[in-house]
């Protein structure tokens, strides 16, 4: 179970997030909706510990996959070396299989940049998943993508959720991503931003 | 097809027919030889030896000083432009070893160290970590925060970011640092073995000055760039595309 209990962040002067609590079990999916510059993306960073500075705790969460709202590949490094250098005991034959189910199969040695928005979002699943993840975070993780890849992202994001039943927690401004792929959706508002109407 | 080394041979041809013709309008070999006269010389000291003796042991010399002060220079650079605290700290003996004068840097080595070869390598390595600080601090301070909340998201270790996230993004400044640190190094260190040493390009070249033989001078300054140039060619520029390789793909 993964407890978030975030009572305030301020940047300076400037409260941006207050009272904000829940808890994730394995398999749930929680989606936050808000405007942009609302502090959804600062939630996300707090949840995945890469922002500490905040009073309140958060728990239960040691392995974490992130998918960044840009895709944040290596650029680099190969598709398969950008899995291997994230997850290096998951092993080569797991991370194959993982390229498989995102559709990125015998694509292994090309790089990021050989591949389109939709694809590196996809690589960016696969990377977030392949270390078997307790949490995954999914930050506006079909923005910018158009129509048909929006639905197959969709559609891909749904489908693998389901097969590795992490904890998710999405964040998206679109509130019609939020309930297809969410059984709980909350909405960030106000200043500082506090999270309501948790259904 | 690449233009890149035809006009570079042509350019380098240029050169060589400018200094013919001005010898030429001087006309005393003892001020400027022409390039032909620097045959005879170059070949009866490659045949005596001397010339690869000398070049060897100025090349060890940069080899070992070029090693140091790009490692010191990485280490230092990368830790003030990743900690502000410490580059307040640091920058102003930064400011002071940019300004200091080589020469002083050398005398000062020579004194305290003693007239050998961890002095003269010591004067050559200081002389040069503050410009390869200077230049790696810059792409320290470059280096994306997105890649780094991408390592500490997944736990990546110490040894893990340097190879795959910080290294790849440093490479443009070290190949910078290093390309301008071979053309200084070098320069300094024929300074140093001229101050302070019995053998070496820089020694042999301040032989012939008191024999006021300009032609040997010539012919080991010469050899010792075509000795650089190669480094350059064989060693920097491969590396750096194999560095820069995937902005290409």
């Amino acid at each position: 179970m993964i407890h978030v209990d975030v009572r305030q962040k301020r940047f300076g002067d400037r409260a941006v997030l207050a009272d904000i609590a829940f808890a994730l079990e394995r398999g749930e999916t929680l989606a936050i909706v808000g405007p942009s510059g609302i502090g959804k993306s600062t939630l996300l960073r707090i949840v995945a510990g890469l922002d500490v500075a905040f009073e309140g705790t958060v728990s239960g969460a040691h392995r974490i996959g992130f998918v960044f709202q840009e895709p944040t590949l290596l650029p680099w490094r190969p598709l398969l070396a950008n899995l291997m250098i994230a997850h290096p005991k998951a092993g080569d034959g797991a991370a194959r299989e993982m390229l498989a189910a995102v559709g990125l199969a015998g694509r292994e040695a090309e790089l990021p940049r050989q591949l389109s928005l939709g694809q590196q979002r996809r690589l960016s699943l696969a990377r977030a998943l392949l270390g078997a993840p307790e949490l995954l975070i999914l930050d506006e993780p079909f923005a910018s993508l158009d129509r048909e890849t929006h639905g197959e992202m969709l559609r891909l994001t749904e489908r693998l959720i389901a097969e590795h039943r992490p904890a998710t927690l999405l964040v998206t401004h679109d509130p019609g991503e939020a309930s297809r792929l969410a059984g709980r959706v909350g909405t960030l508002a106000g200043s500082p931003a506090r999270l309501e109407g948790m259904t | 097809m690449n233009a890149t080394p035809l006009v570079q041979g042509l350019s380098i041809a240029l050169l060589l027919l400018l200094w013919v013709l001005v010898a030429a309008q001087l006309a005393d070999p003892l001020i400027l030889p022409a390039p032909g006269d620097l045959i005879a010389p170059f070949w009866g000291e490659l045949v005596s030896g001397d010339l690869l003796f000398h070049l060897g042991q100025t090349l060890i010399r940069v080899v070992w000083a070029f090693g140091l002060a790009m490692a010191l220079g990485l280490a230092i650079g990368f830790a003030m432009g990743r900690s502000p605290s410490l580059n307040r700290w640091l920058d102003p003996w930064l400011v002071v070893f940019l300004n200091l004068p080589a020469l002083v840097l050398i005398v000062l080595c020579y004194l305290w160290i003693g007239l050998n070869e961890t002095a003269a390598i010591a004067a050559v390595t200081l002389n040069k970590v503050p410009n390869v600080v200077t230049v790696i601090r810059e792409g320290a301070r470059a280096l994306s925060p997105d890649f780094d909340a991408v390592a500490r998201v997944y736990r990546l270790g110490w040894w893990a970011r340097l190879r795959h996230i910080h290294l790849p993004q440093l490479a443009p400044f070290i190949a910078a640092a290093s390309r301008n640190g071979l053309a200084v190094i070098w320069k300094i260190v024929l300074v140093v073995e001229l101050l302070g040493r019995s053998n070496g390009v820089g020694f042999q070249i301040h032989l012939y000055f008191q024999l006021f033989n300009v032609g040997l001078i010539l012919v080991y300054a010469l050899s010792f760039i075509a000795v650089m140039l190669l480094v350059e060619w064989a060693v920097i520029q491969p590396w750096e595309r194999a560095a820069g390789r995937w902005r290409q793909a």
